[in-house]
């Protein structure tokens, strides 16, 4: 009964969610303040029903219901409780589910939040949201639904894939698809606008802090699958530029060129048709990632099993959806305007060059994940790209962004000289490259790409603290100690700098990771040792371990350094019983400084086991930087100014307001 | 000419493209090889640069064909499974190491686990050439007179291997 109850509210939402696609849309073209009325409780509305049949689902993994299709294929008896809730999104139908349950939140949020916009605007976006909204239920509902019944019901199931059995998995999916989902915000806005025509400064602060939550989501979303496949594939890598993480990364990357590109539009009021052309890419491009992982155009490690209708589906609805918005792009843009005009050197000029690198590192990304399917569909053979063009072309792309990472933020609106800023950065620049070389030095090899890079990461640092201290600088006319000033500073720009701080983390922890990690593939038997890095690592013995479905052999490895035992380690290699596909279990000893990185391979015929032992100098630095970037991002959102109701006397003193810089 | 129909423009371009992406298949392109005649190939071992392996020698036995290299993500996914596989002597697996550095490919190997009976290294894809190999991993049977039967695109998973790959070896064996 409860998957048909579940089915039955699916297609109320569907009746809902086409009526506040509708609806206010018409009302907005047509000045009905009653149709506009309806936008905000179908919103609630349609988002209850679809919390309902999300709801139902889980009830059926939860009590077992192996009569239903989806269930059967993605659960089992022994799968244990915290993994049958996960398993609700572990497969295709259900990860759709949870796609249109996170839009509704997010349509939600902004039925809630948007009190002091205009009336006719608020109800365009959640029309526009609605249509989405409509387009995904229109899928689940016609080519993969959840609640399809197996008749007769299976005696168990076919089992949640092992890979997915693990903590870091069950939260990835959920992030992931918040970030996606939240640029649809931002896409509604820009819609909205190019239908209303009112792009200006104001809609660009209104769109800031919701553009900003959705990349927020998706930076945790992506560092938590890094994480999560460094930690449970046992390879010990953190990126393998397969197709899926690419589509997950492109929108990323055109999202963090929209947040930059948005600062200008709200102060400047320039890069307007640029700043909604983006906002339309960004939602397309994560449009775009579902179809490439949901279609099977391309073949993957994460590619969801495939049904052609599927894709065919998801092709038509992205035509319509990115054709329709180009199209009314390419009829409203003309009308927008400049804004106002800049020099060479400028700010300006900066965000412009930092958009284009982004948009161009984007574009690299796009053409490496499409090429073979370019490629075949021309006839033209059939080829895979694999990590050394992505290594290449992307670390050349990046170097100039992370450069100007340095510069960007100290230069003035509308115009700068040169001379002013080489003399405001030379120390910075002196203090990078001599922190880069030492610390080269330090880790005992240096090369020339891994300074390169460190002295990047370095200068970053290193003119923010130019920033800081100038900020910090009593000026005419301000009273106050260091600690008032600093409490001047907007949240914006602390915002912006806690960022681009997670960005130098990053690129430091790549650099170091790449170039000084070590790793061995030894034999080991109980009481043999090896030595990795410094450190001595023994294994003990190795044992049977019984999961709640799934036997394991566990090695206990002691890990020691000049005789002192520092940690014991517990790799597995686990058969899970129902799929019987064995799944390696990689044990971590992990601190800020290393990762000392053991997963077994294989059983050889006399007993001793293969064990890769990997040391791997501030890997953690990699999601450390993705963390900092996204507490960056948490600051900018929380500035005052987005909070609308805003008196006029909590602003700034004169003199501080528009020194905010994002 | 509005010069704001650019993105559209390119849009469309793109979505004809995937369009006729939906219509072909990554994973399952009909090989015109089945049933015909195994390429002949004559390659070094990627253990022993000295030591050659050519088509002739398999004559006469039934074997797995299998295309890997190490800069490959999929590969890992089967990789397991075919070591599961290589430990139940249903039939020998030869590797094709395609366009791979050889202490990468050996590297690999000592890390992952070797299912391969013997490692064809074919470090320019030239054999993968004659075979239609065009992404890895590549799976092929061939049987005792040298015959193509069967050819899968992308990772094994346990259900090919069980459902299809097993069946045909065994009926392929029970044919003297």
């Amino acid at each position: 009964m409860i998957p048909e109850l579940g089915q039955v509210l699916l297609l109320l939402a569907l009746a809902v969610a086409l009526i506040q696609g509708v609806l206010p849309l018409a009302g907005a073209q047509r000045g009905r303040a009653d149709w506009m009325a309806l936008a905000r409780p179908s919103a609630y509305l349609q988002c209850l029903l679809v919390l309902a049949a999300f709801a139902c689902l889980t009830s059926a993994f939860v009590r077992h219901d192996f009569s239903v299709l989806y269930v059967a294929s993605n659960s089992n008896s022994l799968l244990p409780l915290p993994y049958r809730i996960a398993a609700v999104w572990g497969g295709h139908e259900g990860s759709l589910l949870l796609w249109v349950l996170m839009l509704n939140v997010w349509t939600v949020a902004v039925a809630r939040f948007s009190r002091s916009l205009p009336n006719v605007f608020v109800a365009r976006i959640l029309a526009v949201l609605g249509l989405v909204a409509a387009g995904f239920l229109l899928f689940m509902l016609v080519t993969s639904n959840p609640f399809d019944r197996l008749l007769p019901a299976a005696a168990d199931g076919r089992d949640l894939n092992p890979l997915l059995q693990d903590p870091g998995m069950v939260a990835h999916p959920p992030m992931l698809y918040m970030g996606y989902v939240g640029f649809s915000v931002a896409y509604a806005f820009a819609i909205a606008a190019l239908i209303g025509g009112n792009l200006d400064a104001t809609w660009a602060r209104w769109t800031r802090p919701w553009t900003t939550a959705a990349w927020i989501f998706l930076t945790f979303g992506i560092g938590l699958g890094s994480w999560w496949a460094y930690n449970e594939l046992g390879w010990g890598g953190w990126w393998f530029w397969d197709p899926v993480e690419n589509a997950s990364f492109m929108p990323w990357l055109v999202g963090t060129a929209l947040i930059h590109s948005l600062a200008v539009t709200e102060k400047r009021g320039s890069f307007k048709v640029w700043t909604v052309l983006l906002a339309i890419m960004a939602f397309s491009l994560s449009l775009l990632g579902t179809f490439l992982v949901r279609s099977g155009v391309l073949s993957s490690v994460h590619a969801f099993a495939t049904d052609p209708r599927r894709g065919l589906f998801i092709l038509i609805f992205l035509v319509l959806v990115i054709g329709a918005s180009l199209l009314l792009f390419s009829w409203r843009a003309p009308s927008v305007g400049l804004g106002q005009r800049f020099g060479l050197l400028s700010k300006e000029t900066s965000l412009l060059v930092n958009n284009m690198l982004l948009a161009v590192a984007c574009g690299a990304v796009l053409l490496g994940t499409l090429y073979p399917l370019f490629l075949d569909a021309m006839g033209m053979g059939k080829i895979s790209v694999g990590p050394p063009y992505f290594d290449t072309v992307f670390t050349l792309i990046m170097a100039p962004l992370l450069m100007l990472m340095g510069i960007g933020p100290l230069m003035r609106w509308k115009e700068d000289e040169l001379s002013g800023l080489a003399r405001r950065l030379r120390w910075a620049l002196v203090l990078a490259i001599g922190a880069a070389l030492l610390t080269s030095w330090a880790a005992g090899r240096i090369a020339p790409a891994t300074t390169g890079a460190l002295a990047l990461a370095y200068w970053i640092i290193a003119s923010m603290g130019v920033d800081l201290l100038e900020r910090l600088r009593p000026r005419g006319g301000m009273s106050g100690g260091v600690v008032g000033r600093m409490r001047l500073l907007p949240r914006a720009m602390v915002g912006m700098w806690i960022a681009h701080l997670g960005v130098a983390l990053f690129a430091f922890g790549v650099a170091m990771v790449k170039t000084y990690e070590t790793e061995r593939d030894v034999k080991m038997t109980a009481d043999a040792s090896t030595e990795v890095a410094g450190y001595r690592f023994r294994m003990v013995s190795v044992s049977d371990v019984q999961g709640p479905n799934y036997v394991a052999a566990q090695a206990l490895i002691e890990v020691s350094r000049d005789g002192q035992l520092l940690a014991t380690l517990r790799p597995e290699k686990r058969i899970y019983k129902v799929q019987s596909n064995p799944m390696t279990e990689a044990a971590v000893d992990s601190n800020l400084l290393r990762d000392l990185y053991i997963s077994m391979g294989e059983r050889l015929d006399n007993g001793d086991w293969i064990v890769r032992v990997q040391h791997k100098p501030f890997i953690n630095w990699i999601w450390l930087g993705c963390l900092v970037m996204m507490g960056g991002g948490l600051l900018a959102t929380s500035d005052r100014r987005y909070r609308s109701r805003q008196t006029r006397s909590a602003e700034l003193p004169a003199g501080m307001a528009g020194e905010g810089t994002r | 000419m509005n010069r704001f129909l650019l993105p559209l423009g390119a849009f469309l371009l793109l979505a004809l493209f995937l369009a006729l992406g939906l219509r072909l298949n990554p994973r399952e392109v009909p090989s015109p090889l089945i049933d015909k005649p195994a390429p002949a190939f004559q390659a070094s071992t990627l253990a022993r640069p000295e030591a050659t392996i050519k088509r002739e020698d398999l004559l006469g036995k039934v074997w797995v064909l299998n295309v890997w290299a190490s800069w490959c993500a999929a590969c890992r996914d089967e990789h397991a499974l075919l070591v599961d596989f290589s430990r139940r002597g249903v039939a020998p697996i030869y590797g094709l190491n395609y366009k791979d550095k050889r202490e990468d490919g050996l590297g690999w190997l000592g890390r992952f686990g070797n299912p391969y009976t013997d490692t064809l290294f074919d470090p320019e894809g030239r054999i993968g050439i004659d075979y239609g190999v065009y992404g890895v991993p590549e799976t092929f049977v061939i049987d005792k007179a040298g015959l193509i039967r069967y050819k899968h695109i992308g990772p094994v998973t346990p259900e090919v291997l069980r459902d299809k790959i097993e069946p045909l070896l065994r009926k392929l064996d029970a044919n003297a």
